[in-house]
């Protein structure tokens, strides 16, 4: 019996019989992280690390039953023993590592092996067997370090602030969006959020994290925008909802925006590139530190990691998922959904 | 290459005109002689040959970024840029981005390698790499590889050209015009405060004609008209001054070199004659369509096939300077009178003693290949712009309206990748107004460039609608029009098509609602 399997239902241990980000309803699923593609409803009972309760309860609503489990910490089912380590993704953000009898997995979720303030790091674990994203698993994604890509994100904002334009920065509302705040110099001016924004960075400050004064963007009075920060999800780009700033810069953020055709086709003035993806070097530098000799890749750029993983002396095989990228690019409807704006 | 990279990256990033010319204008007051040179160069489409095939780009990137040749391709596959894979590709050696000036990289660098075996163009192209950050990296790569091109048009560099030198626009065009060198000393003549040479050159400002709405004999008695054939080419003012010969569209743009026949029948003029007239390709006694005409506008210098397949001549009807004096003053027969006694093809006067003659003449308009009649009144002046009362056009289209491509949306099968459905907009007021949608009437290959230019030129989106920057004129054809209280314009048009693409109109020249509403008298 292998440790893990591939189900219709997501991937399996059938001998701790739990599933890890299971895409159908399930007894017991273990989740890496609050991401819609990774965490869905409909399964019996889910287990996380104690930061990401909160915000699986945002997502799977208050009577889902969520057990939190803290990094490091080991539960059993069924003589399978499951540890989770960070993976410096999002907050909460875990690495699923499966063991039983010497011989273990790790599942990694979503990751990257950059610092990022607003979670725990990245931690690499030795496993027989890793089961990596390839969200950007291309050597033309190779990210500049997080500070050089504030400072952008500063100069752009400072420089709409003295013209009076407010600067509509478009992020993930979970992760990315908090990650920037950490980030920004709050000292350039007022800093406003969307709702779905608020409502995390809210979660954010309970589990922690410090970020800047932040205020839901609820006057319709262009005055109070002129030479703020507004941090939305990109599912607000055009919308009626962003007119109410008035004179405004849009920008977005995102790994996709390395690439200057999905810049020119999101229609904004800015693209910074930030992930919180590992990039083509992060997740050479991850597998390797595993230790793991058997490789499975799931979404994103799947093919040309495999090939290059099998043709470097690994056992590597593409997984099938239903996993989908939370960056910008594909993601945001689902994320604008659940906003009442 | 930092300052040069800057703006490109500047420019690229906005779809404001405001903010494009801004950024010209910054790069232009900072730069020194030699790089506003080559910058201008390359900003109106400039390109140099590239020194080696791209195979060896290819190559030579694989190898700078330690990776095997087919995963070179995957990243080339979702870049769809051969510069911005090779780019984004290269590590970053750290040593950020180069001060070294745009015109070293090209005068010493990149002429240089024409002339290198590959062993050593290898090397320069390797070290260059490591001198540059990856905006930098992809800008040179696109200059190597003579692929660099950039969204401004001639127009959009003059003006920022001239924020930046204060010439103004049409100086510059003039001195531009031909082919110009990016040199130094071309730069300082460029931008001269001098400005005489340009006068010579300058046309006068175009008298346009108003579509006739209804029938003819409101004019009154048709003797007081000359009657002539409404040529369909490309307006133009022929200038013979102090030696020199220009052609300008009325485009405002210089055209001098596209049509050498035009050329060589104006060195026959006196000097101090300006012809006012319309190009035409003219083949077997009769004039060409214009879709013809229009390979040619596109070139800046013919080559001989294409100058043999559409030859082009002017067709003059007026005479605006006269011995170097300003005639426009003076009544038309009288311009007309003096016309006739030069060596031109004179537009001819049509005889017509009743209204009757005049719409049988207009009736065989379209076997002639033209487009309807002109009636100009015989005792006018030429007038400036577009005065009302002394120049019709009577059509043979029912209606027909000079329109601005406002939004698109993508189309449906066979085409629903590409952006098909247009919706345009007339003037009023300073504004734009839709006025009418359209799906047919251009060729595949007038679709793929528009919808190339539509994905360029996106402003906001709205679902599968876009706009677009309003640049592109259409002159769209309809068969009926009516006052309607559901459109923003208060008008709706019967079966509207597009008649054809007018790349010699830039949006201001589009015609206005108020000429769209006087149709509705008719
Ligand atoms: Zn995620
Ligand atoms: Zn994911």
């Amino acid at each position: 019996m292998s440790l893990l399997e591939l189900r219709p239902s997501g991937l399996f241990c059938p001998g701790g019989d739990f599933y890890i980000d299971p895409w159908k309803g399930v007894d017991r699923a273990i989740i890496t992280h609050g991401h819609a593609d990774h965490a869905r409803v409909g399964s019996k009972s889910y287990l996380c690390c104690n930061d990401a309760v909160e915000i699986l309860h945002t997502r799977l609503g208050h009577q889902a039953s969520i057990q939190g489990v803290a990094y490091g910490e080991t539960v059993s089912f069924g003589g399978v023993n499951v540890t989770l380590y960070p993976a410096g993704h999002i907050l909460g953000s875990a690495q699923i590592k499966v063991e039983s009898r010497g011989y273990s997995w790790v599942v990694s979720g979503d990751y990257k092996v950059e610092p990022d303030a607003t979670c725990a790091a990245f931690q690499p674990v030795r496993c027989n067997g890793f089961v990596t994203e390839a969200t950007f698993a291309l050597p033309i994604y190779r990210w500049r370090p997080s500070g050089e890509v504030f400072a952008q994100v500063n100069e752009w904002w400072r420089a709409n602030a003295a013209e009076k334009r407010a600067s509509v920065l478009y992020a993930y509302s979970l992760g990315k969006a908090q990650r920037l705040l950490s980030g920004v110099d709050a000292d350039i001016g007022p800093i406003y959020t969307h709702g779905s924004v608020e409502r995390l960075n809210e979660v954010y400050r309970r589990a922690g994290v410090a970020l800047p004064k932040t205020t839901y963007a609820l006057t319709a009075d262009i005055a109070t925008y002129a030479g703020s920060l507004i941090v939305a999800p990109p599912g607000m780009n055009g919308s009626s909802w962003v007119r109410r700033f008035g004179d405004f810069s849009t920008a977005i953020a995102s790994g996709w925006m390395q690439v200057r055709g999905h810049r020119r086709r999101r229609a904004v003035d800015r693209g910074f590139t930030l992930s919180d993806h590992a990039d083509w070097p992060g997740l050479l530098s991850a597998i390797r530190e595993t230790g793991a000799e058997t490789i499975w890749v799931t979404h994103g750029s799947i093919d040309p990691l495999v090939r290059w993983l099998n043709e470097n002396g690994w056992d590597a095989k593409g997984l099938d998922t239903q996993f989908t990228s939370d960056e910008a690019d594909q993601n945001e409807t689902s994320e604008t959904e659940q906003v009442p704006e | 290459m930092k300052r040069f990279a800057e703006l490109y990256t500047a420019l690229d990033a906005t779809t404001k005109t405001n903010a494009k010319v801004a950024a010209m204008e910054s790069y232009f007051r900072q730069a020194p002689a030699s790089d506003a040179a080559w910058a201008t160069y390359f900003l109106r489409g400039g390109k140099l040959r590239s020194p080696f095939p791209s195979k060896l780009m290819r190559q030579w990137a694989a190898e700078a970024a330690g990776i095997p040749a087919w995963l070179l391709e995957e990243c080339y596959e979702s870049v769809g840029d051969l510069a911005e894979t090779a780019a984004l590709l290269v590590p970053d050696a750290g040593t950020g981005s180069s001060d070294i000036k745009l015109t070293e990289w090209i005068e010493q660098r990149l002429a240089p390698l024409r002339a290198m075996p590959e062993t050593e163009q290898r090397e320069m192209i390797l070290r260059s790499w490591l001198q540059l950050s990856s905006s930098e990296r992809f800008v040179w790569n696109k200059l190597i590889t003579g692929s660099f091109r950039v969204g401004v048009s001639e127009g959009l560099v003059l003006r920022g050209l001239a924020a930046a030198t204060e010439v103004p626009e049409s100086v510059l065009a003039h001195r531009l015009s031909g082919s110009w060198q990016p040199t130094p000393e071309a730069w300082a003549l460029l931008i001269s405060k001098e400005t005489s040479d340009a006068a010579t050159s300058q046309p006068y400002p175009f008298f346009l004609s108003h579509p006739l709405e209804g029938s003819p004999d409101q004019l009154g008695n048709v003797t007081e008209w000359l009657v002539e054939r409404k040529w369909d080419g490309i307006r133009a003012q022929v200038i013979r001054r102090k030696g020199e010969v220009h052609i300008w569209s009325r485009g405002g743009e210089q055209i001098t070199d596209r049509f050498p026949e035009v050329l060589s029948e104006a060195w026959r003029l006196p000097n101090g004659t300006v012809l006012d007239g319309e190009i035409l390709g003219w083949n077997d006694g009769r004039v060409m369509p214009f879709a013809d005409l229009q390979q040619r506008i596109a070139r800046r210098k013919p080559g001989k096939a294409i100058l043999a397949k559409v030859p082009a001549r002017l067709m003059a009807f007026d005479l605006l300077e006269w011995d170097g004096v300003d005639i426009r003053a003076r009544p038309l027969v009288e311009r007309r009178t003096i016309l006739e006694t030069l060596p031109v093809n004179l537009s001819p006067s049509l005889p017509a003693l009743t209204w009757d003659d005049v719409a049988a003449l207009r009736a065989s308009s379209r076997e002639l290949g033209t487009e309807g009649v002109m009636l100009k009144r015989l005792h006018s002046p030429y007038g400036v712009g577009r005065q009302r009362g002394d120049w019709w056009k009577s059509k043979i289209e029912p209606y027909s309206v000079d329109a601005v491509l406002i939004n698109a949306q993508r189309g449906h099968g066979r085409r629903a990748s590409l952006y098909t459905a247009y919706t345009f907009g007339v003037w009023d007021e300073g504004k734009l107004v839709p006025f009418a949608k359209a799906y047919s009437g251009l060729t595949d290959a007038e679709i793929r460039a528009a919808d190339s230019f539509i994905r360029k030129n996106t402003v906001e989106r709205f679902g599968p609608v876009c706009s677009v920057t309003p640049e592109l004129v259409f002159e769209i054809a309809f068969e009926g029009i009516q006052r309607s209280t559901r459109h923003k314009s208060g008008i709706a048009v019967r079966f509207p098509r597009m008649a054809r693409w007018r790349t010699d109109k830039k949006a201001a020249d589009a015609d206005t609602l108020e000429t769209v509403k006087a149709l509705l008298r008719t």
